[in-house]
């Protein structure tokens, strides 16, 4: 088994991480103003959505209800896609699924193929599976080939090139379409994307996509998208393969009622995003002759065994968490190391790699339930993340570190009243040289992962008990 | 790959039955329809209303909207097409012959290939059902012809539209197994500083035009 979650698990730890990226001010200013739109425009199109936490309750309910059935499910969608021309494929981990899409490709005979954003891809690393075939992947949604012609890494779900303004995305356009002149408006740079891609949508004859929604009932595959590309990549190929999480099915087709009135307007704002595409196997006069669904389970499964940490599987990945994360508004992306960004990715990741790696991410929140709030399918994100934070701490504790010593240590002290006192005597003495002007800014060694964010009150000279012995002798006298 | 296909299989689904061994497998269907759906799911304006909400949400996603009888519906295509300069057009096989105005140039989209469709400047097309609540039309086949020219003109009869997304998912469910594009406005990407731009790959021009019954 090998689980991989992108390059997740040689990235740093969030906290160093975030050094460098909080100094970009580029980088902040960029995403500050992106999160700023799509939360605005989020609030308006939510509040006028009268029956909303009924929707949020519905989906959340059929999220929860899937989970519980998810093998009928399942095979279900299975023997349903494959009645209507379809070909289903199950990969454990990402390796078995490259292996399956590259001979897949490598089969029909394209050395080229087109794809639509799907962040799926990005977590199992397909894209350098493919090349390292020979099989040239071309990325079609924007901000995907914003990221792919500047071998750049996403930093949102939704919108993954958000990080980069105007002037960064024009000379990446210019210098790889080879271009010699290129205005900077978005409307040149997206001129220049539409006519650049043209040509492969109709030349190219194989194309890769996620899935936005799997429905069992009928074998069907909904995509969602805003640009027509998507619409391209799944209509125009001979060939179409789908690669989805086994989470991603539902029971019915009627449940899409739920999800596509909450996902467009939870992920970019809008009442409803220009396209949507159910298609049924290769029934329809129009479209592949042969399509294959790729279904991943990646550490899934596992996550699914954790009752506690399952519900992360509801997520239907509209981003509305990173938007709203105080922490992913100072941060960006990038610092958490994972395509996986933000409150659902400081969950997902360490869950998919059973918290082997990516142990930092439970730890890049404050906590504050922003995230559960505008959460449409209800992911309780800051229970979960207590819950990891959980289990970090044991296994920490059962691998002997220094804070599991000094954690046994401190729970001696606070068991017995003597070891407390003289531990507080103690304390009195050893504070001195920290305190400056009233407060202590910083602590040397282990204690210092205290300081570096906040400052502390020294102990005061006499302490509670004291006071109140004191008190008590002079009652009696 | 069948070998080991199959065992993946095999692992995955020992895996999901060992995460939900609690779970009485019997009561899949019991368990569905208990699931409480408390959200609106049928019309609560009246029809008047639900055509204007459809118009004004249509506009507000850069469509172009314009109501006519069943009888002028030529007469507006012809002055559509005659302000974008154009004398054809592709046509959906379901567009009734008297909508089409007398001098127009027109190919069946059956008989178009996907060259045809690249270089068509126009599309004209009619819609399954449409969704006044968030400015949507709903189509059942001419997938290319709805995407790769420059405008798409669709005709909507005004008994098509729905208040909500569930009652256009009910009107839909015998077609369930079709091929279904959901389309409400142009194309469209706000991946460059959330700017919101018209026409990336599919048409760039959506023309509405509602028939009053």
């Amino acid at each position: 088994m090998s689980i991989r979650v992108g390059d997740a698990a040689e990235a740093p730890p969030f906290q160093k991480a975030v050094l460098t990226l909080l100094g970009d001010t580029q980088l902040r200013q960029n995403v500050r103003h992106a999160t700023d739109v799509i939360t605005q425009k989020r609030a308006q199109v939510v509040a006028e959505q009268t029956d909303w936490q009924e929707l949020r309750s519905a989906a959340s309910a059929i999220k929860t209800h899937v989970l519980q059935y998810l093998d009928q499910y399942l095979s279900q969608f299975e023997a349903a896609c494959t009645a209507a021309g379809g070909h289903v494929y199950w990969a454990t981990d990402a390796d078995e699924a490259n292996r399956i899409i590259v001979d897949l490709v490598q089969q029909h005979g394209s050395r080229e193929v087109i794809k639509v954003k799907t962040m799926t891809s990005d977590e199992i690393g397909l894209n350098r599976a493919l090349e390292d075939s020979g099989i040239h992947p071309h990325e079609t949604d924007l901000a995907d080939m914003i990221i792919q012609l500047g071998n750049d890494k996403p930093s949102h779900i939704v919108v993954p090139a958000l990080h980069k303004n105007r002037q960064q995305v024009r000379e990446i356009f210019m210098q790889k379409m080879g271009l010699r002149e290129l205005g900077d408006n978005p409307e040149d740079l997206t001129a220049a994307a539409r006519q650049y891609l043209r040509e492969k949508f109709l030349n190219v004859k194989a194309g890769i996509s996620g899935a936005n929604f799997l429905i069992a009932e009928t074998g069907g595959v909904c995509v969602v998208e805003s640009e027509g590309n998507g619409r391209m990549c799944v209509t125009l190929p001979d060939t179409l393969i789908v690669l989805a999480g086994i989470e991603k099915v539902i029971p019915s087709f009627r449940d899409l009622e739920v999800f596509l009135q909450l996902l467009p307007r939870s992920a970019t704002g809008e009442r409803m995003n220009p396209y949507n595409t159910i298609w049924t196997g290769t029934q329809s006069s129009e479209g592949p002759q042969q399509l294959h669904v790729v279904l991943l389970d990646n550490g899934r499964t596992r996550v699914l065994a954790d009752r506690e940490g399952r519900q992360t599987l509801h997520c239907i990945r509209c981003g509305a968490c990173l938007n709203t994360c105080p922490v992913y508004r100072q941060t960006g992306g990038h610092a958490y190391g994972s395509i996986y960004a933000g409150p659902i990715g400081a969950i997902l990741t360490p869950q998919l790699f059973e918290m082997k790696h990516a142990q930092s991410l439970p730890y890049a929140s404050s906590l504050c339930g922003a995230c559960y709030e505008v959460c449409p399918v209800k992911i309780n994100i800051p229970e979960v993340l207590i819950h990891l934070r959980g289990r970090v701490v044991r296994e920490q504790r059962a691998s002997a570190s220094l804070e599991g010593i000094a954690m046994k240590v401190m729970s001696r002290i606070f068991s017995s009243r003597r070891r407390f006192e003289a531990a507080q005597r103690l304390g009195k003495l050893a504070q001195w040289p920290f305190v400056s002007n009233g407060w202590i800014t910083s602590l040397p060694g282990e204690l210092g992962n205290w300081t570096t964010a906040r400052d502390l009150r020294p102990m005061p000279k006499q302490s509670f008990r004291d006071w109140w012995r004191e008190r008590e002798k002079g009652k009696q006298s | 790959m069948t070998e080991i296909h199959s065992a993946a299989r095999a692992a995955i689904f020992s895996r999901i039955r060992e995460a939900n061994s609690t779970i009485n497998a019997a009561m899949r269907t019991a368990g569905y329809q208990n699931i409480q759906r408390e959200y609106q799911q049928s019309a609560s304006m009246s029809r008047e209303t639900i055509v204007r909400t459809f118009a004004e949400r249509l506009h507000e996603y850069d469509a172009n909207v314009y109501e006519s009888t069943p009888t002028a519906v030529s007469s507006i295509i012809a002055q559509l097409l005659a302000a974008y300069g154009q004398r054809s057009a592709i046509v959906a096989k379901d567009v009734p012959r008297e909508w089409l105005p007398k001098d127009l140039n027109w190919k069946k989209e059956a008989e178009a290939s996907i060259g045809d469709f690249d270089k068509a400047e126009d599309a004209i097309i009619v819609c399954e059902t449409a969704i006044a609540h968030t400015g949507t039309i709903v189509l059942r086949d001419s997938r290319r012809l709805s995407l790769l020219p420059d405008r798409l003109l669709c005709v909507v009869r005004e008994r098509q539209i729905v208040e909500t997304v569930p009652e256009a998912i009910k009107r839909l469910q015998p077609f369930a197994a079709d091929a279904l594009t959901f389309i409400s406005g142009p194309s469209a990407t706000a991946d460059i500083e959330m700017t919101r731009i018209r026409g990336v790959h599919g048409p760039r021009i959506l023309d509405i035009i509602i028939v009053r019954d």
